[in-house]
């Protein structure tokens, strides 16, 4: 039986972009800065793509959580392949105060909501890194998880997976409903192609409020400050071993 | 219909840049030979474009219908704009920049890889018919994709993609037969086939009506005998777009454009030329010796072809103008950085007014550049003649890429001088577009005409030429 998958589509800051700590430190200079689609969760994208082409999937479905510019970053995922997306609009202080464990909640309750059988996420944003809301999705649904995937392949009602793990492949297999995490080595995302480009635009996306899913946001967290991360001193270089061994024992390494 | 409104309506078609209906218009609206002898008091036909929309908002001034200036205010850009540019970038990114300076060693990009790339990708058909496989968009699309070929690490290559989609092609997808286009331009829009353009010759590039290149009829066929110069992409083309005499007569009325498979027995490729810059960019001389091609191979009508390249023209010299305004903004841009890190007498040298003060002033000059090109693209959207902006374009384009060019690499000093830098590809690159695609003094003839200025024995002597 073909597969509905829902994927993550997170809203960040584009990776060539110079980060900037604003200057009340409250967090980073996000306005009039290009923002792209997480490259994790591209890789979910291509990875639902793909299986929908494969005819394992029907239907994948794309999911924003954030301000209407979110939808910016949908239509990125409808022009490579994805049928139809959900923005959740988060604005103003509800955003900035927005963590995996309600992301996690909100894509627990579309998932049940939409009667899907895959959720595909990237590992974790480029922004904040917190490799957190796949994990999370998966103990809200009570549903198997498949993290770090860098192969995924479908059984009969399961699903094997192999992860990267420290020191090797590991090889999972999970009971369908469930969780996934994409790799960086799942798969390498296509472009969308311009025909592509101009069909998404025709392509559906619905809109959604966190009350119509009753999910509790308020804040768990509090954010104190946000500092630029220390400037990393110059390294020195060594002509032997032997002088490499002396210096780290001086520095009391080893 | 009224002839004032079918000729306004044509002119439309002619610069409005949509295939589609510019295409139903020439077929079945508008005879275009009846287009372009709507003012026969003046004769000389570089300028017949200019007596065509003179005599075009005459005409339009006693209509109530309007040509709308939707993007007046040039705000060319939505969404899927900048999702073009995306996957543009991507693939400039992934499948273009890394290889660049390997190519410009070698003289030559892998033409066939990267227009493959390129097709599958749906880029080199954006504003082309959808029965042809292009996409049938407006302009505002070419001008995203121009711009973003614009930050490839080389002049070379963006000039290659733009003779195909924007110089070679475009009076074929205007005019040519049902038969022609799928024959050239489907698998040009796919990428499976490289276009080339034929125009300049040993003894003529900017004086366009004295080639001397001649196709004659042979029953069914057209011999073609002659050469032509400066070919970009002419050692790797499938086909060229080639002008040649097709009978005799007025110069700028006995000329007609034809698609030529390259590998047609008698067209011989002389040579790859060595040029200063460009280095990625293959340049051919190429002869034709009694090269045979059916008749139906002309596009459009027989003796039209002249006209046709002079409005092939107007896209090829606003393409130019439009890749170089991130070129430019580029150079500026890492110049800059330069002067930031580079210290001299104890201080980075950004500080020196002279410095800071020029770079603001050319970037200001790049601004500049950007509204005039906006501007003509903003006419030509809303259908009108942009000859005028065109050549402007071109002309400015040109003369500031030399200027900041030029500049920028004085303040890199020795190192600026060296083949390790960007700026000494950009300065030698950038130069041609000063001659490339009509140079400067062409432009300015083009402007002096508009403006009536041409000395009165130059204009005899083209007048004499169309006679």
């Amino acid at each position: 039986m073909a597969m509905r998958v829902l994927v993550g589509c997170k809203r960040v800051i584009d990776y060539a972009v110079k980060i900037r700590v604003k200057p009340d430190k409250t967090g980073v200079v996000t306005e009039g800065v290009k923002h792209s689609l997480n490259p994790f969760d591209e890789i979910a994208v291509e990875e639902a793509v793909r299986l929908k082409e494969k005819k394992l999937a029907s239907e994948v479905i794309a999911v924003s959580c954030g301000p209407p510019p979110c939808q910016e970053t949908l239509r990125t995922a409808l022009a490579m392949g994805v049928d139809r997306g959900i923005h959740v609009e988060i604005g103003g202080k509800d955003y900035e105060t927005l963590q995996p464990i309600h992301v996690s909640k909100i894509l627990a309750k579309l998932a049940q909501e939409e009667k899907v059988d895959l959720i595909i996420l990237g590992k974790q944003a480029i922004d904040d890194d917190a490799n957190q809301t796949a994990q999370m999705t998966a103990a809200v649904l009570d549903w198997p998880q498949g993290v770090f995937a860098s192969k995924i392949e479908k059984m009969d009602g399961t699903l094997k997976i192999q992860r990267e793990v420290d020191g090797g492949v590991e090889y999972v297999e999970a009971k369908l409903p469930a969780v996934i995490s994409s790799d960086l080595r799942l798969n390498e995302p296509r472009y969308a192609t311009l025909p592509n480009i101009m069909k998404a635009k025709k392509k559906q996306i619905a809109k959604k409020s966190i009350s119509d899913l009753g999910v509790d946001i308020t804040p768990r967290v509090e954010v104190l400050t946000v500092e630029d991360p220390p400037v990393r001193e110059a390294g020195a270089k060594v002509e032997s071993v032997e002088e490499l061994l002396t210096k780290l024992k001086d520095l009391g390494r080893i | 219909m009224a002839r004032s409104e079918s000729i306004r309506r044509s002119l439309r078609f002619f610069t409005a840049n949509s295939g589609k209906v510019r295409y139903w218009c020439l077929k079945k609206a508008v005879d275009p030979s009846k287009v372009f002898t709507i003012s026969t008091s003046d004769k000389c036909t570089i300028n017949s474009i200019r007596c065509f929309s003179r005599s075009v908002s005459i005409s339009s001034s006693n209509s109530s219908i309007t040509a709308t200036a939707d993007h007046a205010n040039f705000d060319f850009f939505r969404q899927e704009h900048t999702e073009l540019r995306n996957t543009l970038k991507k693939i400039i990114v992934k499948d273009i920049n890394p290889f660049v300076d390997e190519w410009e060693a070698e003289g030559q990009f892998p033409a066939h890889s990267v227009f493959k790339k390129l097709g599958e990708a749906g880029l080199l058909g954006i504003t082309r018919p959808q029965e042809y496989g292009g996409l049938g968009l407006d302009y505002t699309y070419t001008l995203a994709f121009l711009e973003e070929l614009g930050t490839i690490k080389c002049g070379g290559i963006p000039m290659a993609i733009s003779v195909h989609t924007d110089m070679a092609t475009p009076a074929l997808a205007n005019f040519g037969s049902e038969e022609l286009k799928k024959e050239f331009l489907v698998p040009s829009i796919a990428g499976d086939r490289v276009a080339c353009l034929g125009v300049s010759e040993v003894e003529g590039g900017s004086d366009v009506a004295s080639i001397k290149t001649k196709a004659v009829r042979d029953g069914d066929d057209l011999i073609i005998n002659g050469g032509k110069m400066w070919i970009t992409n002419g050692c790797q083309a499938d086909w060229m777009c080639l002008l040649a005499n097709t009978r005799e007569g007025p110069s700028h009325k006995n000329k007609s454009l034809i698609c030529i498979p390259m590998k047609t027995p008698g067209v011989h490729i002389s040579k790859k030329i060595n040029k200063i810059g460009m280095h990625s960019s293959d340049t051919a001389q190429i002869f034709f010796e009694d090269v045979r091609v059916p008749v139906r191979n002309i596009i459009g009508e027989e003796g039209m072809g002249f006209m046709y390249q002079m409005l092939q023209f107007q896209e090829e010299r606003l393409a130019g103008s439009i890749i170089v305004l991130p070129c430019l903004e580029q150079a500026i841009t890492d110049t800059l950085e330069y002067c930031k890190q580079r210290k001299a007498f104890g201080y980075p040298i950004i500080y020196n007014q002279v410095i800071h003060f020029r770079l603001a002033e050319l970037q200001t000059e790049v601004e500049a550049l950007r509204s005039l090109v906006y501007r003509a693209i903003g006419k030509l959207l809303s259908g009108e003649n942009v000859t005028l902006l065109a050549s402007m374009a071109k002309l400015k384009a040109g003369r500031l890429a030399r200027e900041v060019t030029d500049t920028c690499m004085q303040y890199w000093g020795g190192l600026g001088y060296t083949s390790d830098v960007l700026i000494s590809r950009m300065f030698r690159d950038m130069r041609l577009l000063s001659i490339g695609g009509g140079t400067d003094e062409i432009m300015l003839s083009i402007i002096c005409k508009h403006m009536g200025t041409l000395p009165p024995q130059i204009l005899t002597k083209q007048a004499q030429n169309v006679k």
